[in-house]
């Protein structure tokens, strides 16, 4: 799943998006809420807030240390680079 | 925000300085009523936040309850300087021996309250000051250590007046700046403080001022007092401008972007940061720049906020280009500033490159900040650049004066045109 700001885009890997227990830590971390739980407990990506996000990696610490692996965070205003 | 003569008199009141069993009222019925209580002469005072009261006709001497209520039903009807009276004040006609000042008042360049007493009173301090200066005292006092008697004490006794009158004023000044400094006032006058004809002392007027960010420190104080929240209390109402830089700021917790002041000019202003939203403004003017707002941002601002405020002032008529600097920040992300203003610019369908005179935020993130400026072309500049050069160079740039030669100017970097 990815979505996409002007700044900034976030990609969730399917596994991590299905996973109802990573999805409620991720969403519970982001600081701007980026994340939330749908019904039933999957990930959404809250588009609108896409470009409030502060680049701290809480997001990548939930997922257990294997950020850009299940959650990417590409910087589009420097040629998609993804934070790490 | 300033007071009312009576709700100031109230604030005296609660102090415990001695007041006249005055009333307040909005009903010219209840004037004679208050007037019939008080049982002789009375002053009735219209209740404007303005001056020039005795001389439009808002202040009336009257002998019985009925003039007191005919006169009242006048006043209140009387518009003073444009405003309407909230209410008039029924005072006893006091017995006066002799009129003093007492003051507390702000002074911004020492930081620290001054307090000022004079056994001239009635009349303009500046006056006494201007024509008797050996009958004004002064003295600074610490506004966080306890305050001393004694210090009132000794700006009374500078002024010649000792005695009992001396034993009799030290603990009302000493009040009266105890007050000041509880209440957060920037202003707090006794003037006339009466000494009536038995010797005591009584405070016949007053004018008080509190600092309008203290406000929430002070809830109970003004709901007493009836000043409702929505009361700004300004020198003028807030323009549509301003109200909506307001809705922006309330928009959600994160920082400050807000507190815009409407002007006249072309270059709109995003600014801020630990005072340099008035240093930048006064920068623009002194080059000759046209500000079209003042406004403040700090505290790291959400971007959406930053967009809305930029947005705003982006749309206002007459705004031609935007400046968007600070001192260095160090909350405040230079990236998250950068993010929100270019987002103003396209969500309006404008070049960055074309509205932002010039963006120049140092400190927090400014390395992904510029990286975000570099990407939409916008002219930017570090810290090497002071706060009075930006403002020059934007000042020219709204002007179309923009000299060849500073594309190479030392901390100024062009934008990433392609
Ligand atoms: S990096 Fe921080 S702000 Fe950005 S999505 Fe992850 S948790 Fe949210």
């Amino acid at each position: 799943m990815r979505k996409d700001g002007t700044f900034i885009a976030v990609e969730v890997a399917d596994e991590t998006a299905a996973d109802a227990a990573l999805a409620t830590k991720l969403t519970e971390a982001c600081p701007v809420d980026i994340f939330a739980t749908a019904d039933g407990g999957k990930l959404e990506i809250v588009e609108k807030n896409l470009d409030e996000c502060v680049l701290c990696r809480l997001c990548m610490d939930a997922v257990g240390g294997r950020g850009p692996d299940l959650v990417k965070i590409l910087k589009l205003y420097d040629d998609g680079a993804v934070l790490v | 925000m300033r007071f009312f003569e009576y709700e100031a008199r109230e604030v005296v009141k609660r102090a415990g300085i001695p007041v006249t069993d005055f009333g307040f009222t909005t009903d010219p019925g209840e004037a004679r009523e208050i007037a019939q209580r008080i049982g002789g002469p009375t002053v009735i005072k219209s209740q404007v936040l303005t001056g020039g009261r005795m001389k439009a006709g808002g202040v009336k001497f009257a002998d019985t309850p009925e003039e007191a209520e005919a006169y009242a039903r006048d006043i209140l009807a009387l518009e003073i300087n444009g405003h309407m009276p909230r209410g008039v004040l029924v005072d006893p006609k006091a017995e006066v021996e002799q009129e003093y000042y007492a003051g507390v008042v702000w002074d911004g360049t020492r930081k620290q309250p001054v307090m000022i007493f004079s056994p001239v009173g009635g009349i303009d301090i500046e006056q006494v000051a201007e024509e008797q200066p050996d009958k004004v005292g002064r003295k600074h006092f610490s506004n966080i250590l306890p305050f001393g008697d004694f210090e009132a004490k000794e700006v009374i006794a500078s002024t010649g007046v000792t005695g009992s009158a001396l034993n009799k004023l030290t603990p009302i000044v000493a009040r009266l700046a105890k007050l000041f400094v509880e209440n957060d006032m920037t202003l707090a006058e006794i003037n006339p403080l009466g000494r009536l004809k038995d010797g005591s002392f009584v405070a016949l007027d007053a004018h008080m001022d509190i600092e309008n960010e203290a406000r929430g420190r002070h809830k109970k104080l003004l709901k007493d007092l009836g000043v409702g929240d929505e009361e700004t209390r300004q020198a003028r109402e807030a323009t549509p401008f301003e109200l909506a830089g307001e809705a922006v700021d309330s928009q959600d917790h994160r920082g400050v972007a807000g507190n815009v002041t409407e002007f006249d000019g072309n270059l709109g202003l995003v600014i801020g940061a630990g005072g340099g939203s008035l240093t930048l403004f006064d920068a623009v003017r002194a080059h000759g720049g046209q500000p079209a707002n003042y406004c403040e941002i700090g505290g790291n601002p959400s971007v959406s906020k930053t967009c809305g405020l930029a947005k705003l002032v982006l749309q206002k008529p007459g705004v031609d280009k935007i400046a968007v600097m600070m001192s260095i920040v160090s909350n405040t992300r230079v990236d998250i500033v950068a993010r929100g203003v270019i987002k103003a610019c396209l969500e309006l369908g404008h070049d960055p490159a074309e509205k932002i005179a010039i963006f120049r935020i140092p400190g927090a993130w400014e390395e992904e900040g510029f990286k975000i400026l570099e990407k939409y072309g916008v002219e930017y500049a570090d810290r090497s650049v002071s706060l009075n050069e930006a403002a020059r160079r934007a000042v020219e740039k709204i002007q179309g004066t923009t000299a060849a030669s500073e594309t190479g100017a030392p901390g100024l970097i062009p934008g990433g045109h392609t």
